[in-house]
């Protein structure tokens, strides 16, 4: 069993002309990067970590935005041997003193060695830190050695073992940033060996991707998958996407891309924003697999994204599904390779009120199920009761898992990677059916929000809502509600307050907005502002996410207001 | 500067985007860097410019260095129209 610095090794020696990488940037010209130069350019960051003392097996973050100090620092992390974990750029949307406060939860948890930036960000980073942290250096990225000859003989990284901690992959917010998701080499390739054959992977593949890389879609289908398997990755820049979500066509018809990764939302988003001008000469007929993934998919996404697009030579076999996880590397199920995704109509009744899937009663509404595939090869899924017993096929339960390629823990919290866990089983917190061998996912048993793709906790937003003067310590709730136009999850916040006047109201709920996006770069879709004992708590007084939701939802209706 | 140009911007950002109607936002009000308009607005906010005003913004443009208020992203519109 390899590890990623024997694998580049093997890329720089036998075939280091070849394009590893076409790093797009939107109004500069396509940025090709051969083996040759991202393993140069990798050698000169694993040489700068050399010479500040930092030792193999120690985490490495970067903070750096889509380009080549990334790519470069990040393969020169894994050449030194060292661990690489991704922190995302500060947005103009955070305060930067939550910025500061998330990364010092970060470094207070996961104790990294060093900090990669830029020159004029470096004041930030060094204010989150404090008298005796971990951190000895904090790089910066115009000062590292140059691009060099690796010296594979001495290179650190050719020494680390494949059970050793490869890589760390945090979600966003304080509670994601304190629970970072460690895997190792031979979890990695396991993942990858498998998830290869699952998508029929052959010689022509070319990716492309916009997705942010301190995401597991973005860090592992598109960016460690084609660059450690030797494909070709086309890669721009989350920011140019969402401002211009044309360049993924132009990309994927300039580059003949094959394979494509893409959050829920996105297919929606693109069918409602793209003009056909930016469109002129786009050809999708190359495209054969683009894989819905990291938010609940619906099919009317699917829909949307395929009228918009046919007459570009979109195929309908291309719209594809899996299921995936950090925990478990990434992929669990995959669906739409072997023919297309499964669409299961159901009855919405039995499946929202009797938790079954049934086929569709005349007269009544369904639902169209798109299956999430089947697991791939090394991993096994069930889905089970609250007593961890399997429920019969169709029936809703916790969608649990096991297979090679798990997490070696959540760094540094063994109490939280314990409870992951029972009986040798990942619970995954999301619930689900399996119908003939085909997952699918209908929600979520955990209080997790998934805008775009993106996981949110709702505690984090809660926390920085309980601030704003006149909301009740402990009485806020943060929910998510899923928006058919958008394709992903509104999140919506009651708070309770004893004000009664309307325009106090108003200005207490526009306050609330205030922080809460500007702490967590998360924006409300409406804030509820309702009066004392309004929220329902669990008899243990702690606030029951779900209930409220239910509440808030029948609220709206009452009122005539569609959520 | 033009009431034609701002009038109908902030009708359309507070309705369509913000979805606040009630709320009134102030020429030199930030917009972007305030969060007030999220990152996933900014083509819907660069498309109603072209197909309200004729003027075409490139998504290079769609940053604070380019506006950031309702009196910066006017005196642009004004000023690519004349």
């Amino acid at each position: 069993m390899p590890t990623f610095s024997d694998i580049l090794k093997n890329h720089y020696e036998h075939e280091p002309e070849k394009v590893s990488v076409y790093l797009l940037h939107s109004g500069q010209p396509d940025f090709p990067l051969t083996y040759r130069q991202l393993i140069r350019g990798s050698a000169g960051y694993a040489g700068t970590y050399a010479r500040q003392g930092l030792q193999p097996g120690e985490v490495i973050v970067l903070i750096l935005h889509h380009g080549v100090d990334l790519l470069y620092a990040y393969f020169g992390a894994v050449l030194h041997g060292a661990i690489p974990a991704i922190m995302p750029f500060l947005t103009e949307k955070l305060l930067p003193e939550r910025y500061r406060a998330d990364l010092a939860s970060l470094v207070s948890v996961t104790q990294p060695s060093a900090i990669v930036t830029y020159p004029d960000f470096e004041s930030e980073v060094r204010a989150a830190l404090k008298p005796g942290d971990p951190v000895r250096s904090v790089i910066i990225s115009d000062q590292v050695v140059s691009p060099c000859e690796p010296d594979f003989l001495t290179l650190s990284g050719l020494k680390r073992k494949p059970e050793d901690i490869a890589l760390l992959q945090h979600s966003s917010g304080t509670t994601g940033l304190q629970k970072g998701v460690a895997l190792s080499h031979q979890a990695v390739f396991n993942q990858l060996e498998s998830y290869r054959l699952a998508l029929h992977m052959q010689a022509d593949d070319v990716f492309v991707s916009w997705l942010p890389l301190y995401h597991d879609m973005g860090l592992i289908a598109c960016y460690l998958m084609p660059i450690l398997l030797g494909y070709p990755l086309v890669l721009m820049s989350p920011f140019d996407w969402v401002r211009a979500p044309y360049r993924l066509l132009q990309a994927v018809s300039r580059y003949k891309g094959t394979l494509s990764w893409l959050p829920n939302f996105a297919y929606n988003f693109s069918a409602q924003k793209i003009r056909d001008r930016d469109l002129e000469g786009v050809d999708l007929s190359s495209w054969r697999a683009i894989s819905n993934c990291s938010e609940p998919m619906r099919w009317e996404s699917h829909q949307a994204f395929y009228e918009r697009f046919r007459t570009f030579g979109l195929r309908y076999e291309a719209l594809t599904t899996c299921y995936a996880m950090a925990e478990n590397v990434f992929a669990v199920t995959q669906g739409g390779i072997e023919g297309q995704v499964v669409v299961d109509k159901v009855d919405r009744d039995s499946l929202q009120i009797d938790r079954v899937a049934r086929p569709p009663v005349n007269g009544k509404a369904t639902i169209k199920m798109l299956s999430t595939g089947r697991p791939i090869h090394n991993v096994t899924v069930r889905a089970v009761d609250s007593h961890g017993k399997d429920v019969p096929d169709r029936q809703i339960g916790e969608i649990v898992l096991k297979s090679d390629c798990m997490l070696t823990e959540y760094y540094h919290r063994l109490d939280v990677t314990k409870k992951a866990f029972l009986d040798g089983w990942y619970l995954t917190g999301d619930f689900g059916y399996i119908a003939d061998g085909e997952v699918y996912v209908t929600g979520r048993k955990k209080d997790l929000i998934i805008v775009g793709g993106k996981n949110i906790y709702p505690q984090d937003l809660e926390q920085l809502a309980m601030d704003v003067p006149g909301v009740h310590l402990g009485r806020v709730v943060a929910f998510g509600i899923f928006n058919e136009t958008t394709g992903t999850e509104d999140v919506v916040l009651a708070a309770e307050v004893d004000e009664t006047d309307v325009y106090e109201r108003q200005r207490i709920a526009d306050q609330i907005r205030q922080v809460v996006t500007r702490g967590s770069a998360v924006a409300l879709r409406y804030v509820h502002i309702v009066s004392k004992h309004w929220l329902v708590k669990t008899s243990s007084g702690k606030t029951a996410r779900s209930a409220n939701r239910e509440k808030f939802l029948a609220e709206m209706q009452k009122t005539g207001q569609v959520f | 500067m033009s009431d034609d140009i701002i009038a109908p911007l902030e009708n359309y950002i507070i309705n369509q985007i913000i979805k606040q109607p009630k709320r009134a936002l102030k020429p030199d009000e930030p917009l972007i860097s305030s969060g007030l308009i999220d990152s996933f607005n900014l083509v819907d906010l660069a498309l109603f410019v072209e197909d309200t005003f004729g003027v075409r913004m490139d998504d290079s443009e769609l940053n604070t260095q380019t506006f950031d208020t309702l009196d910066q992203l006017t005196a642009l519109i004004h000023s690519r129209r004349s």
